[in-house]
């Protein structure tokens, strides 16, 4: 009838919406809206509070180490540098042990108790953040001393592993010196990050693929052949991503890293030795005596640490996504 | 094309063949990860096939010389270790005697292994070692970081006072026959309550918005939620502690509490159902919708129940990670030694905060209550952890195979119940005509067992 060609158009829909329909839609949005508002609101806010103190120490809150907001002298160069160096210390330890154990799960475990396993991974890393606290302060803090101590006299002269004012030909040296230190509060929350970490790399190694894992082994691959040529390269996005993730959680860390150090208010480098410090130590730390101004300054090392961790956590989901093994989750 | 398919293989061989063939062994390992992963099957043989083959091939791949290997190794590495420390070195402690023992078994352990094979093997072996042990540290560790918790405070569990009292009258000196964590454990309870009324109706409600309306708000939406994930958890106590208790002037309170596990709850639950609610297949959704349904009755017919066990693992996960949270709990909640119901004034202490505080006494009772406290809350974590792995576990077939069989119970249970009362209705009526049966014995009413029954029905 028409003289007009056939256009290959997609057809209008008209979708109808009934009553309940449209009620669940603007109650799901009104849900979706409040959650917004609530998660701006507290982003704003920190924001906006923090930016009180940074007017007042602009530049030198980067660079200064004392912690005096009602004197105008306050900084975060030394906490941050301890944060950085508590979870510098957790990584190195809980990444080799959370991949050997993600590896051992499963490549090693015998069939019937790898269900367990996981569950027990699972487990631990829903076990409160205290618990470790009270474990490291009432065990590790005596036993670790002289591993420290013989770290500090065979590595000395690496400057992070050196300990000042200890005398190593001394026997009768009193060990108070290797307490309450970097090391000690890193890990214990190396111990928190293991299992955390151990769940992501267990995830991802075991989606390698059945058939390249067979391909391997028929090419005469040994065991860590086919580890190294197959389920490393595939899960190395998973892997790094966890981490980072671990690292996310490492540095957000309060209780146990408060229960343990002895905090103190200038960088220090050597992570075998008593006092360290960081951002959630700080404030949990001087929020109770803190005024007005001095709440705003530690809204201000708050909001650097949120900012730290949202960058890791954000490249750490960009690298899993982008990953093989990411890419179907 | 081409490229896809050969860039694996082409990987796979050039480092399968870096590492040297080797027929023998993973001939064996094959066969198990095939046999466990079901990935090919091998035609079965004939029994007469079988038959006529006398060897039984060994499938496990353990040959009695691996397990010697080990053994001599651990035996050499020990004697090794004994010697050096009680003869060469200035060596103490039970640490750096491990330490050496471990090294000592490993280089053994090697050059036994090297003795008879060839350099992959070895490192294979190494690699195997050295697996092995790091996930027995691991779990070695963590199981001794429960089990200390647990031995420190033995001393206060069986004190059934624990449970029952506060310590509003208990000083630092009172034996652990006095006082308790009642206010703690009450605390808990009332916070994490009020965080859940909160959270699930308003995660829950996110996440169907996320899952069901996509658009770019709903992306957007979901970027934030993401990124309020990474927010450390005393940047959230601190939120709310700048926020509802200096500015609102509330004052510290259980309510501030559950304001600040609210706030760092919230973005887990939501991600974590958001996940749980995309899992759901498509075609159960367009099967819904191609008959006739609107999207909300897809939500509530189809969606949820398909989700449910997933949703509810979300909220019980993220109430585990809630209840262990010390430090939003520690800026907000404001402590008290005695018991307070009321969420909206004065400060209410739960279990981790009282933890906390137990164990800056250094007094050996206080430190022991702490460390009862952190089982009884560690026990709360694990409860809460084996109902969502049990709920969690559960599919929807297994869930409906369930519920068959409760509504089979129940139906037997009824049938049964229609029998017995059917029987029990009847009695009167057969009592009587046994007792027609037999018309020589006395009055019927006063013998009968079932005399209101008989009674009722009343004999003409």
């Amino acid at each position: 009838v028409s003289s007009e060609p056939l256009l290959d158009t997609p057809r209008r829909l008209t979708v109808l919406r009934d009553r309940p329909d449209i009620t669940f839609r603007s109650v799901a949005r009104a849900g979706g809206i409040v959650v917004l508002t609530i998660m701006l609101l507290v982003g704003l806010f920190l924001a906006f509070r923090a930016a009180q103190a940074l007017g007042v120490a602009k530049g030198s809150f980067f660079t200064e180490q004392a912690w005096n907001p009602d004197a105008g002298k306050f900084g975060i160069a030394a906490v941050l540098v301890g944060t950085l160096l508590i979870a510098a210390v957790a990584i190195v330890i809980a990444v080799p042990l959370a991949t050997g154990t993600a590896l051992y799960i499963t490549e090693y475990a015998p069939e019937r108790i790898r269900r367990f396993l996981v569950g027990l991974v699972d487990l631990m890393a829903a076990i409160p953040s205290v618990v470790y606290g009270l474990w490291g302060f009432f065990f590790l803090q005596e036993n670790i001393t002289p591993i420290s101590r013989w770290i500090s006299q065979t590595f000395g002269w690496i400057p992070i592993f050196a300990v000042d004012g200890v005398n190593p030909d001394d026997p009768l040296a009193t060990s108070t010196v290797y307490t309450s230190s970097t090391f000690i509060a890193g890990i214990v929350v190396a111990l928190m990050i293991t299992p955390i970490i151990t769940s992501i790399m267990r995830e991802v190694f075991s989606q390698a693929p059945l058939g390249e894992r067979e391909g391997a082994l028929a090419l005469g691959a040994t065991k860590l052949g086919m580890i190294r040529s197959v389920v490393i390269p595939f899960g190395a996005g998973g892997m790094i991503g966890g981490t980072m993730l671990g690292l996310g959680r490492a540095l957000g860390e309060t209780i146990a890293v408060y229960m343990i150090i002895s905090p103190i208010f200038a960088i220090q480098p050597h992570i075998l030795q008593a006092g360290a410090n960081s951002v959630s130590a700080l404030i949990a730390l001087r929020y109770g005596e803190a005024t007005q101004f001095g709440t705003s300054a530690l809204m201000a090392a708050g909001l650097t640490l949120f900012l730290m961790t949202l960058v890791i956590n954000f490249a750490a989901s960009a690298i899993v996504a982008r990953s093989r093994s990411g890419a179907s989750s | 094309m081409t490229d896809i398919v050969v860039r694996p293989l082409t990987d796979l061989t050039v480092s399968a063949v870096t590492d040297a063939l080797e027929v023998d062994e993973t001939i064996d390992e094959f066969e198990q990860d095939t046999a466990h992963g079901g990935g090919t099957t091998v035609p079965g043989r004939g029994v007469a096939d079988r038959s006529s083959d006398p060897e039984v091939r060994r499938s496990n791949g353990l040959r009695i010389s691996d397990v010697l290997a080990v053994i001599g190794a651990a035996v050499a590495s020990l004697s090794a270790t004994i010697v050096i420390f009680t003869q060469l070195a200035p060596l103490q402690g039970p640490i750096a005697f491990a330490a050496v023992a471990y090294i000592g078994f490993v280089i053994f352990y090697a050059l036994l292994v090297a003795a008879d094979e060839s350099a992959p093997i070895v490192r294979d072996r190494i690699v195997m070692v050295a697996v092995h042990s790091l996930a027995f540290v691991v779990f070695a560790t963590l199981v001794f970081v429960v089990a200390f918790s647990v031995i420190r405070g033995a001393a206060a569990l069986p004190h059934l006072n624990f449970y029952t009292q506060d310590m509003s009258l208990a000083g630092p000196l009172d034996p652990l026959s006095d006082g308790g964590i009642v206010h703690a454990i009450a605390g808990t309870l009332i916070q994490i309550v009020i965080a859940l009324i909160i959270t699930v109706p308003l995660g829950l409600t996110t996440a169907l918005f996320l899952s069901e309306i996509p658009g770019k708000f709903a992306r957007f939406v979901r970027t934030i939620v993401e990124a309020m994930t990474a927010l450390p958890s005393i940047v959230a106590g601190l939120f709310i502690y700048a926020s509802i208790i200096l500015l609102f002037g509330l004052g510290k309170s259980g309510f501030a509490a559950s304001l600040a596990i609210s706030v760092m709850m919230l973005p887990i639950m939501i991600r974590s159902a958001d996940v749980v609610l995309r899992l759901v297949p498509h075609t159960l959704k367009e099967a819904s919708i191609g008959l006739g349904a609107g999207q909300w009755q897809t939500v509530w017919r189809v969606v949820l129940p398909t989700s449910r066990s997933g949703l509810m693992t979300a909220v019980i996960l993220a109430t585990a990670r809630g209840i262990g949270e010390t430090s939003p709990v520690l800026l907000t909640s404001g402590f008290t030694a005695g018991l307070n119901l009321d969420p909206f004034h004065g400060p209410m202490v739960s279990l981790p905060l009282a933890i906390f505080e137990f164990v800056k006494s250094p007094e050996p009772t206080m430190i022991a209550r702490g460390f009862g406290t952190a089982a009884v809350l560690m026990f709360i974590v694990l409860a809460l952890f084996v109902i969502a792995r049990v709920i969690g576990g559960q599919t929807i077939a297994k869930r409906e195979k369930r519920r068959d069989r409760v509504a089979a119970a129940i139906a037997a249970g009824s049938a049964l119940a229609t029998f017995t009362v059917a029987l029990a209705r009847s009695l009167p009526d057969r009592a009587r005509r046994i007792r027609n049966f037999f018309p020589t014995r006395g009055t019927p009413a006063s013998t009968t067992t079932s005399t209101t029954t008989s009674n009722q029905d009343g004999n003409p």
